[in-house]
């Protein structure tokens, strides 16, 4: 394919106040690629993926996203933090929190009954347009979660960046997840942040390890020594009924990108 | 207080009348723009601006009165003195986030210590307590203008630009994200708050009247979930406080500053600990 691809990263290095954070990272991610980031707390992944959204400049190297630099397509991606970083007092509400997604195609002055009908359609998505007007604060975790979701949704990205949307909330949002992640594959990129190894495997194309280094394994080739390698400690491998990792399976597929 | 109506009608102690004038307009943009201010929480942000004020205030007395420039008012270096420490601040906070309290606190003291520094060499008796705890006698009829006018723009800008601010304050990355220049934003705000401060600097003075900022917006906060009813909310206590502040002092013969202040201070109090309570009993039953 001649495709311009969506992500491109070529040699690029961070460092935070000297210290290295990411080196020699060289990354093509086509459109429509479902790809984990995956690795050690510290390792690097939320720092990546600031680099892409164009939020950190990289000390070295060249970022792409779709041919042109990321400042530039800004409003073709969709980022979805994680929802620890919100001052739990604010008082926002969830209708606020997902319009503020189309705060770039908007002039200013107060919300519209257009603008309020788009937030309600992308909170339907995840299942959140009863909420609509309850404040940010006094949701759980999950539903949290979710309202972030829409509100990367509100702008129609073609791609998707999503920072441990399992992390911190309460069980029962990974089916939830994981069947609106389904739905969106069809048509967008998605770079998912995660600890939960297995999380989406059986969804996700390839596994983007990252330890300072970036790697990127086939998920058929995730097995319990390249996690140790990857974690430089034994992790118990999750698995899930529906996870067809295969512990032994050979590493021929592995490619550096 | 029938006392302090019939006062009020009195055309003889006007300066009572513009006082409340004052209370009453100047807590539109006092609830309004402390709402940001603790939401966003830049209390000591405010606090720095307030006090730099007085660098401000005693160099324009000293232009005006001993260097004769009659036209550089104490008003004017105050307005100058809060928007330039306004945007340090902001730049600083901005560009250099490590060491921002440093700034804050540097700029906090040295305005005050520029501020003494000119009214010493002012010529005739300058009282430094009227400007620090604020004296009502000094309002005049071009303040209420000066204030009405702030009002007209902080309100303006708030309706017309709720959704950057509102995302500026919640979420800074999110909102770079979407093309928002947040710095430009963020400057703008500081630059509110800094004419916000001044102009109810006369009223509670320079050290009490980030209290008056923004204990009326965090008892608002406890009771409201959506910014904008925050605002109005803090806005009519903002008012309640000033009125009630001034009607005691007018009664008593105490001063109007610390009466306003200790209203405030005692509601934000009382209004913690029931909070706290109902809280309480909701988690238990």
């Amino acid at each position: 394919m001649d495709e311009v691809p969506a992500i491109e990263l070529q040699d690029v290095g961070f460092s935070y106040n000297g210290v290295p954070v990411l080196e020699k990272v060289n990354l093509s991610i086509g459109r429509e690629e479902f790809l984990s980031v995956v690795g050690p707390n510290g390792g690097g992944k939320t720092t990546l993926l600031k680099i892409i959204l164009g939020l950190l400049k990289p000390s070295t190297g060249r970022v792409r996203v779709f041919g042109a630099p990321p400042e530039r397509n800004r409003e073709r991606m969709g980022y979805m933090p994680q929802h620890t970083q919100f001052d739990p007092q604010f008082p926002v509400s969830v209708m606020d929190v997902v319009l503020m997604g189309n705060l770039g195609s908007r002039r200013g002055g107060p919300y519209s009954r257009r603008d309020r009908d788009e937030g309600c359609r992308v909170l339907d998505q995840v299942d959140m347009c009863g909420q609509s007007r309850n404040s940010f604060s006094s949701l759980s975790g999950g539903q949290r979660q979710r309202v972030l979701l829409a509100r990367a949704l509100i702008s129609e990205p073609e791609i998707l960046l999503l920072d441990e949307p399992t992390a911190n909330v309460d069980v029962g949002i990974e089916s939830k997840l994981d069947r609106i992640l389904k739905n969106l594959k069809k048509h967008m990129t998605i770079l998912m942040v995660t600890h939960d190894l297995g999380f989406v495997t059986h969804m996700v194309e390839s596994v983007i390890c990252v330890n300072r280094k970036v790697v990127v394994h086939p998920t058929s080739s995730l097995n319990g020594k390249l996690i140790h390698e990857l974690y430089e400690t034994d992790m118990r491998m999750v698995q899930h009924n529906r996870v067809t990792l295969r512990e032994n399976s050979k590493r021929e597929g592995r490619r550096r990108g | 207080m029938g006392e302090f109506l019939l006062a009020l009608r009195n055309p003889d102690i006007a300066f009572l009348r513009y006082a409340l004038i004052a209370g009453v307009l100047g807590s539109v943009a006092f609830g309004t723009m402390g709402t940001y201010v603790v939401t966003k929480r830049i209390s000591y942000i405010a606090g720095a601006i307030a006090h730099s004020v007085l660098g401000g205030i005693g160099a324009g007395l000293y232009l005006q009165i001993r260097a004769g420039i009659t036209w550089f008012t104490p008003m004017l270096g105050a307005v100058l003195a809060a928007l330039a420490s306004g945007v340090i601040i902001g730049l600083v906070s901005l560009y250099a986030r490590q060491r921002e309290d440093t700034v804050i606190g540097a700029l906090w003291a040295i305005g005050m210590a520029v501020g003494l520094l000119f009214l010493s060499r002012v010529p005739g008796y300058v009282e430094p307590m009227s400007y620090l705890f604020g004296n009502i006698l000094m309002i005049s009829r071009t303040d209420l203008i000066a204030i009405a006018v702030l009002d007209g723009a902080v309100i303006t800008l708030t309706i017309l630009y709720y959704d950057r601010f509102l995302a500026v304050c919640f979420d800074e990355e999110y909102a770079r994200l979407r093309g928002i220049h947040v710095s430009l934003f963020y400057l703008l705000l500081l630059c509110l708050v800094a004419l916000t401060v001044v102009l109810m600097v006369t009223v509670v003075g320079i050290v009490m009247v980030i209290a008056l900022l923004t204990l009326p917006a965090a008892v608002a906060g406890l009771f409201s979930r959506f910014l904008w009813k925050m605002m109005i909310f803090s806005s009519l206590l903002c008012m309640v406080f000033s009125i009630f502040g001034l009607g005691i002092s007018y009664i008593y013969d105490l001063p109007t500053g610390s009466n306003i202040i200790l209203v405030a201070g005692a509601v934000y109090i009382l209004s913690v600990m029931a909070s706290f309570l109902l809280r309480r009993r909701r988690a238990y039953t």
